[in-house]
């Protein structure tokens, strides 16, 4: 467990997004999705996932509804809209312009003159 | 959209919470359960596997509480909150509630009440269909409303802009319903009135043109609503019935419906009847004499698609065309159109001057409440400021802080603008059924209408963000570890230094408004009562007025003459009456006859070449001498000057200066009028005024009443017995000699009422808005006063331990208020002066450059500085140093 990465702020909202572009999934399924795409790398609390997917539906970008999981249970499933699916490139890109800078900035310095 | 669809998401939020908790508590419950089925799965017992489940999912009422947050559905609540904060605060502290609350109350209903006016008598068109398109036709260049109704036909026949021409002129006639014969005011109407306006009757119906088939051809009478509901109790059997009117029988038709009262804002006639009736509604029949402009108002509906100066044009030329036509009796015919509500131009402009002054001065006051609540909301920002560094010590927002406070104003300007509201409301209903002048119908219709509402909500909003916004930048700049390391002393650094800080240009703008103020009901009041002092041209004192109108009781020519004689007989025998005169209408009650007239070398007798247009009354011999009015040189009139003698007039000074040069020279000089008659001045009386108290002097000519007869008449009987016991004797008299007769009694004081009603209601109204602004400075300097001598109250002790003398120490506390106050009274002095100029279109003599005006306004404002300060200043003197360093 201690290999765990800290989540950035903000960074979450990325993830979900991330996890239900490949089709529609349930609360318990993105968590699943992010710990499978990310190789369990990060560390999310069960909980947690919630306010941000209720903020990510009122800003229009998952649309919810209630179906039958692989279990046989109610659930509800979460799906990108199109302003979602926008919202996720922006991001990305966004957040791979800054990681590079990050990882350029904090790289092997050139020595001193 | 965006905005409400926000707002309803919100509310959507609030009240559908317990909707959402159940759909969010079953979310979660299926993602425990899901993960509880892995568990399951991976070897564990079901229940071991859910408790699991549950202790890894972590805390859920904390996640619901922040999918709450997510959702923004907690805006509102937090609003609520917010609000019983407030409440809490403000109950806290009642007094400061109170007052703030009482101030707005005051300023905003003062604010309501002067928009009600303004509302009523300017900005609320007309209830008619079409207001906007309704125009009174005015001509020459005083843009004049009376017309002949000779000029009037050709108007409205050869115009191409008006869909219909309408005219009517307001007449008192004696109205007999059955029971009791009373003076009834109406309106004398071309036939088309009614269809011109595009009025539909509620009861009965409207006569129309066809009706009228020549002079006494139409004998009917539309009432008005209240006077049917008044006079007949809604009797729908009205319809009909003959009443008499100058003891002539008139068939009512019908019924105008309750909203409509004619086409002036103040004047509601009691009925309609129609023009052609002229002979026996006032006694005589000028309708075919292009000379007698005796038509009050010209007015009809614009057609559509046509421009005011396109209809200018369309008017001026018909104006050319009846110059050309008629040169004896047009001059200056050139048109001008305007609102008709309020007469036209003749009173309209001076009207809206007056109001919009009014307004912008109760907006100054409403500006100076504000400045008086900011500088309280301040000071108690900083009271609470060890209270709001620790709120942000402990992690509340900058925010959430200024909420409050801004919740706390709107809640205070809120409660102040409902109470304010209600004052006014109940104000503007006692102003509506109020009868200014009990003679006339006159009405000011000030009910308070949806926009009155609307305007006392968004003042009071203003206000409450305005005052709100005060002690924002307080708030923001406050550093919590300085005010909590700093105790309870040394309360924020920087506001106690000689820096001019925003609560001091607040209060000198108060005083300044205040002053202004007090200058401007200064200069009124000074104004009236120099007015009620001056000379008339008569002695109002120790006389009393006999209005009546022989016409009424059906008298004309000779009878007239004979009955108007044994009345100033008979009224002359009573004990006590000195003398008794008799003139045709009393000068300044509120209406004149004009005549032009001409110089005896004019032999081209047209209105162009008249040498002037002067007032023309009808007198009785001892009418001067009941009068009071002096007696330059020559005689009076005398019962020698009858019908087979020469024809002879008493003119007023400037007649004489105007016309013949000098007094000395007028006298037994001749003059002419449009119809070639020569009269000779036989007498110069003193010159007065006549239609108004502001007008500028114009002449006046004294003709007998036996060669000149009238059916008009007023009686002034002098005496120095008190009214009260003469009146009734006087109508008991004039009853004995015919009880059909209506009499109007009063003293001749009261009968300046109507020329005096324009000061007193500027005075008054300015009075109460001075006495509302000095109210308020009082306030606000004593609060500033007051606050700067506990703060200091410290440091005066120890002044006063070293040995300060009392000046010293008063002038340490109390010198920047003063100093403030000074400031403040000199700016508003000055605007006040200049503010004063608008006043003397309304106020008879209203100067502000009076040493009185000016030595007025300083003392006002120095009691005022006095009033305020003389608490703190007691305060200040009684620090007893020993009391004060001990309780450190």
């Amino acid at each position: 467990m201690n290999d765990q990465a800290q989540l950035l702020p903000g960074t979450l909202d990325l993830l979900i997004l991330r996890a239900v572009s490949l089709g529609p999934l349930h609360g318990y399924g993105i968590l699943l999705r992010i710990g499978q795409i990310s190789a369990n790398a990060l560390l999310i609390e069960q909980g947690a996932l919630y306010p941000g997917l209720f903020r990510l539906v009122r800003q229009g970008l998952l649309k919810a509804s209630w179906g039958t999981s692989e279990n046989n249970r109610r659930a509800k499933f979460y799906e990108l809209t199109v302003a979602g699916r926008k919202r996720l490139q922006e991001e990305t890109d966004s957040w791979n312009r800054l990681a590079g800078a990050i990882a350029a900035a904090l790289g092997p310095q050139p020595e001193e003159a | 959209m965006k905005f409400f669809d926000s707002i309803r998401f919100r509310l959507a939020t609030l009240f559908q919470r317990s909707e959402m908790n159940a759909e969010m508590e079953e979310e979660l419950r299926s993602h425990i359960q899901h993960r509880a089925d892995d568990l399951e799965r991976s070897g564990l017992a079901r229940s071991e596997a859910e408790r699991r489940a549950r202790i890894e999912f972590g805390g859920r009422e904390k996640y619901k509480e922040e999918i709450h947050h997510a959702l923004g559905g907690n805006f509102i609540e937090t609003c609520v909150q917010d609000l019983r904060f407030s409440l809490r605060q403000l109950r806290k502290s009642p007094w400061f509630t109170i007052a703030a609350v009482l101030t707005l109350a005051l300023a905003i209903g003062a604010n309501t009440v002067v928009f009600g006016v303004l509302n009523a008598l300017i900005l609320r068109p007309l209830n008619l269909p079409h207001p906007q398109s309704l125009f009174t036709i005015q001509h020459g260049g005083y843009r004049e409303q009376n017309s002949s109704y000779l000029d009037y036909l050709d108007l409205r026949e050869r115009n191409r802009s008006f869909d219909d021409v309408t005219a009517y002129i307001m007449v008192p006639v004696g109205l007999d319903t059955g029971s009791n014969p009373s003076q009834s005011w109406g309106y004398e109407v071309t036939g088309n009135y009614f269809d011109a306006l595009g009025m539909q009757p509620y009861l009965g119906r409207f006569f129309h043109d066809a009706d009228e088939h020549g002079p006494n051809s139409a004998p009917y009478l539309v009432l008005s609503y209240a006077y049917w509901h008044s006079q007949f109790q809604d009797d729908r059997n009205v319809i009909g019935r003959v009443v008499q009117v100058n003891k002539h029988p008139f068939t009512i038709l019908g019924v105008a419906p309750p909203e409509f009262n004619g086409t002036l804002v103040f004047f509601f006639p009691d009925f309609w009847a129609p023009m052609v009736q002229q002979e026996q509604l006032q006694g005589f029949n000028v309708l075919n004499d292009r000379n007698e402009r005796d038509i009050f108002m010209v007015l009809g509906h614009m057609k559509t698609g046509v421009t005011p100066a396109q209809a200018i044009g369309d008017l001026n030329s018909v104006g050319s065309y009846l110059e050309k036509t008629y040169p004896k009796t047009e001059a200056d015919m050139t048109y001008s159109l305007a609102r008709p509500s309020l007469v036209g131009d003749s009173m309209g402009p001076g009207l809206k001057r007056f109001v919009t002054g009014m307004m912008l001065l109760s907006g100054m006051i409403l500006l100076a409440a504000c400045a008086n609540l900011g500088s309280l909301f301040a000071a108690r920002a900083a009271d609470r400021s060890r209270e709001v560094a620790l709120r942000l010590a402990l992690g509340s927002r900058r925010s959430r802080i200024l909420r409050g406070v801004f919740t706390e104003a709107l809640l205070l300007s809120l409660f102040g603008g409902a109470l304010g509201l209600l004052g006014s409301v109940a104000l503007l209903r006692q102003l509506s059924v109020w009868h200014p002048i009990p003679e006339y119908p006159m009405h000011v219709p000030v009910y308070a209408d949806r926009s009155v509402y609307l305007a006392a909500l968004l003042l009071a909003l203003v206000s409450g963000f305005l005052f709100g916004a005060v002690p924002v930048r307080q708030i923001l700049r406050t550093n919590p570890y300085e005010v909590v390391k700093a105790g309870s002393t040394g309360i924020i650094a920087g506001s106690t230094g000689r820096r001019i800080t925003l609560r001091d240009v607040l209060l000198v703008v108060q005083i300044a408004i205040c002053a202004v103020l007090v200058t401007s009901s200064l200069v009124a009041v000074r104004g009236l009562v120099r007015s009620m002092h001056s000379r008339f041209g008569f002695v109002p004192e120790n006389a009393i007025l006999v209005d009546t109108t022989l016409r009424l009781a059906g008298y004309s020519g000779d009878r007239a003459l004979a009955m108007q004689r044994r009345m100033i007989n008979t009224l002359a025998t009573l004990p006590g009456v000195k003398s008794v005169g008799l003139i045709s209408r009393i000068p300044l009650g509120g209406g004149t006859s004009t005549d032009d007239v001409f110089t005896d070398q004019t032999t081209d007798l047209r209105t162009a070449n008249a040498a002037g247009n002067v007032n023309v009354y009808q007198i009785s011999p001892e009418y001067f001498h009941a009068a009071g009015t002096a007696l330059l040189a020559g005689r009076s009139i005398s019962w020698q000057d009858n019908k087979d003698a020469p024809r002879v007039a008493v003119v007023s000074e400037l007649f004489a200066t105007r016309i013949f040069g000098t007094v000395a020279n007028a006298l037994g000089r001749y003059y002419k009028m449009a119809d070639g008659t020569r009269i000779q001045v036989v007498g110069i009386v003193e010159q007065g005024k006549y239609y108004l108290l502001t007008e500028n002097p114009k002449p006046a000519v004294f003709l007998p009443f036996m060669q000149s007869p009238t059916g008009l008449m007023c009686l002034v009987v002098r005496s120095d017995r008190d009214p009260q016991q003469l009146a009734p004797e006087i109508r008991s008299k004039l009853r004995d000699l015919d009880s059909g007769i209506p009499l109007y009694i009063e003293t001749w004081t009261e009968g300046l009422g109507i020329a005096l009603f324009p000061a007193r209601a500027a005075t008054v109204s300015l009075g109460v808005l001075g006495l509302l602004g000095a109210m308020l400075s009082i306030t606000g300097i004593f609060g500033m006063a007051a606050y700067s001598v506990s703060r200091r109250l410290r440091e005066l002790g120890i002044r006063m331990a070293l040995g300060a003398k009392w000046m010293e120490v008063l002038k340490a506390a109390l010198g920047r208020p003063l100093k403030l106050l000074f400031v403040g009274s000199t700016a508003g002095l000055l605007l006040g002066v200049l503010a004063a100029r608008v006043l003397s279109y309304i106020v008879y003599e209203a100067s502000p450059r009076d040493p009185m005006v000016l030595g007025g306004v300083v003392l006002v404002m120095l009691l005022l500085g006095l009033l305020a300060t003389w608490i703190p200043a007691q305060r200040a003197l009684s620090v007893n140093p020993l009391i004060l360093l001990r309780e450190e």
